[in-house]
């Protein structure tokens, strides 16, 4: 039975749409140019190059980041890959999580800064978080086609709103967690607010950051996959397919290929974040 | 001319406070207004919290101010005005002459670069830089090059005990030394003036202790302003040329060590002073007494015996003209002075004594005062007899009762006096010889 009452909500949403596709075209064909051209550059230096030359560089980046173990571990594991035949679909999703990573860290650190200085816009920026992290992530695929069309640019877009909610929080955490008497000290000696920013709050909130960071990393490889639905490609891509065709055995090769990249990219970005106390004699 | 009167003594101030009003809350005007009506801050809690009210002080160039109080009676929240960590509310702060509650931001960073300086109570130090680098923080603010800011904080760091620590970190040192590169950082801004929040009341008592007296020693030489807040009056008594006391967001009083220990303006204080070590912080010019005992050494053997007869004392201390100090006579050795009709009184004049300066704690003279037969002479600096210390003029101290009793002899009866009529006898004898 239809209600007799109902708030047109799903309308309204519409209409703003609409709205804002018609007027503001132009920005978003900019925007999409923009990384589609990103996407296709860092694409092809991943995939250009024969697989064994990534796989050297990849174990030399974990050796160097962590050690031995997660150098060898890394070359194994990528060259698995290679034999499931995922290696392409891999560096497509690799060049689309670091693509969406590096924008949602430009985004969500600068807002985090700005919600740690101001207590008034932390309570604006809190809700809008909340909705952005709990609103079902496949919502935000939808304005995003029809902003960007299908392809890979509202993969990444939705991606990037997804997964940034970590960075924001965790930065404002972070700052607002270093000992307040060492920042009143900065002042104390005449120091700017920048000054103090720079020198103090954020080599002091960097582990705290970097956690943020690595979480946004994490939520943008889990948000990939849902992105192959609006033919971003990659993993994502396949395990959409092999939904569809109920193959399981090519729906756990992709997954398999996700779980590899994710504990990779964890752990090597989880060592900078560890690595401060090595990293203070450069800051110096 | 009161004008001229006054210039001296403004030149003297390093840091003027009148009427600084601190409140937190939605409402600090409001709250302002009813402090002024007479109202209790504790009645004004739901329109904001009143760290500080009518806080009015100055500290001279070259002090120790001691800001001292409980916790929650605004200490903290008063000295984080004095260099604009907190704008007051209300009154101002002049800082070498610069109003900091009038000027802007980047005038107020200058003011913090040239004139103040801080000390914090958790050492507040940068964990990701060096020890060198901390101390030199100020100067990497002020925009001081990388070599000279280096000779410098190698300097301030050698003087505070720290030498070759430089490239350390700070977790690797012990909290007492962290305190040191504190106060070395603060120390190489080369300010005038220098806050210390509770700057010793995370360390052990020992290397408190230490801390204290080096901060003193350093002080004399560098001759720096300190404002020094603490929560331990045995401190405050200790560092202190003044101590202002706090209570509630107010000063309830200010005064010398002395004076807080012996005059109390209210009850409050006079609770607080009750467990103080009085001994370390009361001094021998505080509690010693007038010197009755006292002849003349071109008086002659004849009238000091006189002298000691009528006050019924074995002993006396003996001074020139200019009442410098020169020993104890006995009345025995007088007596036999008198006898051999000699009017030589310095023949017989005894330096067993040690004299005692003014400014020592008692806490240093209960071992002399035990050990000397008679009190213990008190002299000023340019050598001249201002007192005496009877052993029970001490004990009287320690229990603040008043012990300025004229009633007994200021000499106490360590060995028993001639007998008044042998005295009198023997003076008679040799009456020719005045």
């Amino acid at each position: 039975m239809e209600p007799k009452f109902r708030i047109p909500l799903g309308d309204w949403v519409e209409v703003g749409l609409d709205w804002l596709t018609g007027t503001f075209d132009v920005v978003f064909d900019a925007i999409r140019s923009i990384f589609v051209g990103a996407y296709d550059g860092l694409d092809w230096l991943l995939t250009a190059p024969p697989f064994w030359a990534i796989i050297i560089i990849f174990a030399a980046i974990a050796w160097w980041a962590s050690g031995w173990k997660l150098g060898v571990g890394t070359a194994i594991s990528f060259a698995l890959i290679v034999g499931v035949n995922q290696w392409e679909n891999a560096m497509d999703t690799l060049a689309l999580v670091t693509i969406a990573t590096v924008v949602a860290v430009v985004i969500s650190v600068p807002l985090g800064i700005w919600a740690a200085s101001s207590d008034r816009a932390s309570s604006i920026i809190r809700p809008v978080l909340d909705f952005m992290q709990t609103m079902p992530a496949m919502v935000y695929l939808i304005p995003a086609l029809v902003m960007f069309r299908v392809g890979v640019v509202p993969g990444i877009i939705a991606t990037i709103i997804f997964a940034m909610a970590p960075g924001v929080r965790f930065t404002e955490l972070g700052i607002r967690g270093v000992d307040k008497e060492v920042v009143e000290a900065g002042y104390a000696f005449g120091s700017s607010p920048s000054r103090i920013l720079r020198q103090i709050q954020l080599p002091l909130a960097r582990p705290t950051i970097m956690a943020g960071i690595n979480q946004v990393i994490m939520l943008s490889l889990s948000m990939v996959v849902i992105a192959g639905m609006v033919g971003a490609g990659g993993l994502g891509g396949d395990i959409v397919a092999a939904l569809n065709r109920i193959d399981a055995g090519l729906g756990f090769e992709a997954g398999i290929a996700v779980v590899i990249l994710a504990i990779f990219l964890d752990r090597v970005t989880a060592s900078f974040g560890k690595s401060s106390s090595s990293g203070r004699s450069k800051e110096a | 001319m009161p004008a001229a009167g006054h210039e001296p003594a403004q030149h003297d101030v390093a840091l003027k406070v009148s009427n600084v009003y601190k409140v937190f809350g939605k409402r600090p005007a409001e709250v302002i207004k009813r402090l002024r009506g007479g109202k209790k801050r504790a009645e004004l809690t739901a329109l904001g919290t009143a760290a500080v009210i009518d806080a009015s002080f100055e500290v001279k160039k070259g002090e120790i101010f001691v800001v001292m109080g409980l916790s929650g009676s605004g200490k903290s929240t008063l000295i984080r005005t004095l260099n604009g960590l907190w704008a007051p509310t209300e009154g101002s702060v002049v800082v070498g002459g610069t109003d900091i509650s009038k000027i802007s931001e980047k005038e107020l960073r200058r003011v913090r670069q040239q004139k103040i300086s801080m000390v914090f109570q958790h050492f507040a130090l940068m964990p990701h830089r060096t020890v060198m680098e901390n101390a030199a923080y100020a100067l990497e603010v002020q925009g001081v090059a990388k070599i000279e800011r280096r000779a410098r904080a190698e300097k301030i760091l050698a003087l505070v005990g720290l030498e070759g620590w430089g490239e350390k970190y700070p977790s690797e040192l012990s909290g007492g030394m962290q305190q040191r590169v504190g106060l070395a950082r603060a120390l190489c801004a080369e300010t005038d003036i220098l806050l210390m929040d509770e700057a010793f009341s995370a360390l052990d008592p020992l290397i408190r202790r230490e801390m204290q007296e080096q901060l003193v020693l350093l002080q004399s030489e560098l001759e720096k302003t300190i404002i020094f807040i603490t929560h331990d009056l045995n401190e405050a008594m200790f560092l202190g040329d003044r101590i202002a006391v706090m209570r509630d967001g107010e000063i309830v009083q200010i005064g010398t060590p002395d004076e807080i220990l012996t005059s109390p303006a209210n009850d409050y204080v006079a609770q607080f002073v009750q467990d103080v070590d009085r001994t370390r912080v009361l001094t021998a010019g505080g509690v010693m007494e007038p010197p009755l005992a006292v002849v003349n050494l071109s008086g002659g053997p004849r009238n000091a015996l006189r002298t000691m007869r009528d006050l019924q004392v074995s002993a006396a201390f003996v001074v020139d003209r200019r009442r410098n100090y020169l020993g104890t006579v006995r009345d025995r050795d007088v007596m036999k002075q008198v006898e051999a009709h000699s009017s030589d009184l310095g023949a017989v004049v005894r330096n067993s004594i040690e004299a005692v300066s003014p400014d020592t704690a008692l806490n240093d003279l209960f071992g002399r005062a035990v050990e000397s037969p008679i009190p213990l002479p008190v002299v000023d600096d340019a050598g001249r007899l201002v007192g005496a210390l009877p052993r029970v003029t001490l004990l009287a101290a320690l229990g603040n009762v008043p012990s300025t009793t004229s009633e007994f002899p200021i000499v106490d009866v360590a060995v028993a006096p001639l007998p008044e009529q042998v005295v009198t006898d023997a003076l008679a004898k040799t009456e020719g010889d005045a």
